[in-house]
């Protein structure tokens, strides 16, 4: 099992890129694990394109940045498009189907597309995409697992919003269990 | 040990500086340090300290003179072209001797330049910006718990020398989040019979001043700050050095970068290449003794900058241009790739000493 993974998470401001970025690091920060969280800021976080890179390690940290994901979430198109290429050879893509027409090109990559913003919608949870296609990640990376998730969403959930807990939880679990 | 939480570079400043004690914060936003002055106008007004929001950078580095001459710990904080509007105070708190904490999450420039990570403020932070002759302690933090750290350990020498310590950081180690223990240890806190705390009619007038009219009274004021740069250059320098021991490469970085050129050292390592990273902490005082004996071990440098190559002047002047110091950057707003940095040494490594 590898030590440590390399995450990317990409779409538009507004859809819970940072947010589910976050998470995982806490996550890993309560399993002990190295971690680094690195998003992009500026104009884009204002309507445009957000991504954050994200590493989880075994070992201490070099560089937070993320050029060569293990995993990439692309949350929409243009994310998709720029960062298709930069996955490592055997690495993970995790499309957001609903808002993704287009297929991976790549063909040494294992790939997951979810519709995770239509089963949010179907949920009654629209802004929860996000979390759902973290739970598809938390299942199909080896290097995670369910553990810690409600921990972890403690954690990054605000003080303000305690009652979202278990609508989060609700979340990562219905793509954790997708199929 | 505290429990460690997940902050930003940011934040990790503005909590370190209350806990080291600072009361007092002015400043003016500017992206990306903009956090630092969100955290504190949250967390000061609780805890009875001020913050306040000047009219500019200039406003608030003038507030900070102010208070600092009163013997209050104080900082600002600001980015590159909020740093170069402070310049003049900073100036201004050099020959008045006055200690005080001023952070520069470094952009883009020259001028507005752009909002993405850089170190070419370099120049402008080790060598003065302001005018006159004048050095400010310069901390390079490479971590969020640096962050953290260093903002005390700068507190801590700015009373202790009275001078300027300035964090030199930069938009990623600002916006980037890391588990940091904020368990910082306090040093004593230093006496200030120079302080402006009122006479109460039982001593003299201290004076704050940097004006002086008589040359000859100027220049001893100038070899007196030079006497005391001197010992700091000799008791206060840091420096990481990394699979340095067996290194015929030696690469130079610091903050963000020496993450970066981390990966591609232990990805040369990986391949066979022996080199290794010496990594500044101060950037003045500058580590030139540890530079000096790694140009005694090995074939040659190789400084990594997010800049047009300005830390490699003070390399080369460190070892007497006794090997060839190749640059590796990116500028703009650009990071250098660890498969960038890696190409470098690899291309060193194969030329030995050659230039």
């Amino acid at each position: 099992m590898a030590n440590s993974c390399n995450l990317l998470f990409a779409g538009f401001g507004g859809q819970g890129i940072l947010f589910a970025g976050k998470f995982l690091a806490y996550k890993g920060l309560i399993e002990n694990k190295q971690v680094s969280w690195l998003p992009s800021y500026g104009p884009e976080m204002r309507g445009g394109t957000a991504n954050c890179s994200v590493i989880i390690s075994d070992d201490p940290i070099g560089s937070p940045i993320v050029s060569k994901p293990d995993v990439l979430v692309a949350m929409n198109l243009p994310s998709l498009e720029k960062y298709e290429n930069d996955v490592v050879a055997g690495g993970k893509i995790f499309v957001d189907s609903t808002l993704i027409n287009k297929k991976v090109e790549r063909t040494d990559v294992d790939v997951y597309y979810i519709p995770a913003t239509k089963i949010a919608n179907d949920n009654g949870t629209p802004t929860l995409a996000n979390m759902i296609i973290t739970g598809k990640v938390l299942k199909e990376v080896e290097f995670f697992s369910m553990d810690n998730t409600d921990a972890a969403l403690k954690k990054v959930v605000s003080a303000r919003h305690l009652d979202l807990l278990d609508v989060n939880f609700g979340a990562v679990k219905a793509g954790y269990d997708f199929e | 040990m505290s429990e460690k939480v997940l902050m930003k570079g940011n934040e990790a400043i503005a909590e370190a500086a209350i806990r080291a004690g600072c009361m007092h914060y002015f400043g003016y936003p500017i992206t990306p340090q903009t956090e630092v002055a969100a955290y504190m106008s949250k967390r000061m007004p609780k805890i009875g300290g001020t913050f306040l929001q000047a009219e500019s950078e200039i406003a608030a580095i003038n507030m900070v003179i102010g208070v600092s001459s009163t013997g209050k710990r104080v900082m600002t904080s600001s980015s590159s072209p909020g740093v170069s509007l402070k310049s003049e105070g900073i100036s201004y708190l050099a020959g008045c001797d006055l200690p005080a904490l001023v952070v520069n999450v470094q952009r883009g420039g020259p001028g507005l330049g752009g909002i993405q990570p850089s170190q070419s403020d370099y120049y402008q932070s080790t060598k003065g910006g302001g005018h006159g002759d004048y050095h400010n302690i310069v901390l390079a933090p490479a971590s969020v718990q640096e962050m953290a750290s260093l903002t005390v350990k700068g507190f801590d020498l700015a009373d202790k020398y009275r001078m300027v310590a300035m964090i030199l950081a930069d938009g990623t180690m600002g916006q980037m989040m890391e588990p940091v223990s904020l368990d910082v240890e306090k040093t004593e806190p230093v006496e200030k019979p120079w302080a402006l705390t009122g006479t109460k009619c039982e001593r003299e007038h201290n004076i704050v001043n940097s004006l002086f009219l008589k040359p000859e009274e100027l220049e001893i004021e100038n070899f007196k700050r030079y006497e005391k740069y001197k010992y700091i250059e000799e008791n206060e320098t840091m420096y990481e050095e990394y699979l340095m021991d067996d290194a015929e490469v030696c690469v130079v970085a610091f903050g963000i970068t020496a993450r970066v050129a981390k990966n591609a050292v232990n990805e040369a390592r990986a391949k066979g290449v022996k080199v290794g990273m010496i990594r500044p902490i101060t950037l003045w005082p500058f580590p030139k003794k540890p530079l000096m004996a790694a140009a005694e071990k090995v074939n040659s440098f190789i400084c990594v900058e997010m800049n047009m190559g300005q830390m490699i002047d003070d390399v080369r002047l460190a070892i007497e241009c006794k090997k060839p110091v190749e640059l590796c950057n990116r500028v703009g707003g650009m990071i250098p790739t660890p498969e960038e940095v890696l190409a470098k040494i690899e291309s060193a490594a194969k030329n030995g000493g050659a230039q």
